[in-house]
């Protein structure tokens, strides 16, 4: 089943076009990984799924339903606001930098959207709440405040707020870019277990190693281009593109 | 003077900290709301609006709240002897008792309301700006409402960041309170001064000034207990 499909995706900020027909599938359970140079446009890629930016053409459709589609004049149309919203509710982005709700708890940050948005009754929310934490191997941690955690313990709330309502594909937007190598690890591991559940997801990520291992299909960007779109054996060992083999080769010296 | 005058004079005082204290109360309940609409108006993105509140701003900064009283005081009695008034305005202006207390009340406190929500929504627009745009994302991406996103996450986040500012802000309130007896008002300076000329002395002065000063520190302690119970986080 398609989860998330993007057809000939367009992104221009002012004159600038930062991607440039993007089309690519995740089907359930599969892992895709995004690497490329800073600048190629990942982040800006993850946004307009998110609905932070406007696409300026193509399309976009999650779990069957179309976020954009274009009209009879071929423009890109974005779909009713309510639709937009139940689309949202069907993703969960996980953040560079957290961004976590700093004056409510650990437990509050993940029960807030399940309770205010969909509407669940607390004791629900917090049993799922506390299931998830558990998991994330944060038990004891439930009352605390994300300024007393550590940032790989941060990024771990984070993720377990994303999850908690229930989405059928995560999104991460670099999770291990803003913590000490030290701690990388944790948040990988976390991600790594997710995958063997078979949670859907699209990660963006520097850590060349974790991807290969990870993932059933990867995406090089560069340039706001794909450059390569495959599985990590044709990408990271096949790959005949002199860009690709450039960007591998920096990160194999590193 | 005899420590029975002290008294009495103490007593005096003491009647017209109720006019004083309505000044402030009346300027927080209204300054503060405004202020928000201020701020809100300030960060329009519609230009002309942002325009018009920045210059409305820096003319209520910029210039000393004494003039501002003054003028809001003069401005209605002027108005009535200007010519050519629509009917109702004219009505409206001459069935107004300028000399009445409740007429002044009203000026100072029209002119204190204009002041003060100018510097609250600076520290409003100040700490609203302050809050990261990865706590919006952060909302949006879980599908909170604008509204719901607004009052659950950045209003809770904006009010521990303004409290240090408010609290200077409503300190200089109490002690700006004096500045209604420029046009008479009733308030406790006022007081004071003619108790001086009674019984030419500055001991009234300096009983004034411990009215100021116990107001002034009970509005410390209580904005140090708000910042404290505001501090489970950073
Ligand atoms: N809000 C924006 N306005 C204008 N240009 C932007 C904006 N966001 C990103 N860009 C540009 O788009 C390009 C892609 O950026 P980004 O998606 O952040 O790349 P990556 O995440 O791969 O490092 C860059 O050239 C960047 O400068
Ligand atoms: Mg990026």
């Amino acid at each position: 089943m398609s989860i998330l499909n993007v057809k000939n995706l367009h992104k221009d900020f002012g004159k600038l076009r930062v991607l440039k027909d993007i089309s690519f599938d995740v089907n359930q359970g599969e892992v895709l990984s995004i690497i490329g140079p800073s600048g190629s446009g990942k982040s800006t890629l993850l946004r307009c799924i998110n609905q932070f930016e406007r696409i300026d053409g193509g399309e976009i459709n999650i779990c069957g339903m179309a976020m954009t589609y274009r009209d009879e004049n071929g423009k890109t149309v974005y779909a009713p606001k309510k639709a937009l919203h139940e689309i949202r509710l069907k993703i969960g982005l996980v953040f560079q930098n957290f961004n976590l709700f700093p004056h409510m708890s650990v437990l509050q940050n993940i029960i807030e959207a399940p309770v205010q948005v969909l509407r669940q009754d607390k004791q629900t929310a917090v049993a799922n709440a506390e299931r998830l934490l558990k998991k994330m191997g944060l038990s004891e941690k439930a009352k605390e405040y994300p300024c007393n955690l550590s940032g790989g313990q941060q990024q771990r709330v984070s993720i377990a707020r994303a999850m908690a309502l229930n989405p059928e594909v995560l999104f991460f937007d670099e999770p291990t870019s803003a913590l000490d190598p030290e701690l990388t690890g944790e948040i990988l591991k976390v991600i790594k277990e997710l995958a063997a559940e078979k949670m859907t997801m699209v990660i963006v990520t520097h850590e060349m190693q974790f991807a290969r291992e990870i993932s059933d299909k990867v995406i090089f960007m560069d340039e706001g281009y794909i450059i390569e779109y495959g599985t990590p054996q044709s990408v990271f060992e096949d790959t005949a593109n002199e860009r690709t083999r450039q960007f591998l080769e920096r990160y194999r010296t590193r | 003077m005899t420590g029975e005058e002290i008294l009495k004079v103490t007593g005096i005082l003491l009647q017209y900290l109720v006019p004083t204290l309505k000044i402030f109360g009346f300027t927080l309940l209204l300054a503060v709301p405004l202020g928000m609409v201020v701020a809100c108006l300030k960060m329009c993105r519609f230009k002309p609006v942002s325009w018009l509140t920045n210059v409305y701003i820096l003319i209520m900064r910029g210039t000393p709240l004494m003039l501002q009283i003054i003028v809001v005081y003069y401005a209605l009695p002027f108005l009535r002897m200007s010519e050519g008034l629509p009917g109702f305005l004219a009505d409206f202006l001459n069935g107004m008792d300028v000399a009445s207390e409740e007429f002044m009340f009203n000026a100072v406190l029209v002119a204190f309301v204009l002041n003060y929500a100018a510097y609250f929504a600076e520290i409003f627009r100040g700490g609203i700006e302050a809050i990261p745009k990865g706590q919006y994302e952060a909302a949006a991406a879980l599908g909170m409402t604008k509204s719901k996103t607004f009052f659950r996450i950045i209003l809770p986040q904006v009010i521990k960041r303004i409290v240090p500012a408010s609290s200077n802000e409503v300190i200089t309130l109490v002690k700006d309170t004096s500045l209604a007896n420029v046009v008479a008002y009733s308030e406790i300076m006022l007081a004071a001064k003619q108790q001086m000329m009674n019984y030419s002395s500055l001991v009234p002065l300096f009983i004034a000034g411990v009215f100021y000063f116990a107001m002034a520190m009970i509005l410390t302690v209580l904005f140090g207990f708000i910042e404290k119970k505001l501090n489970y986080y950073k």
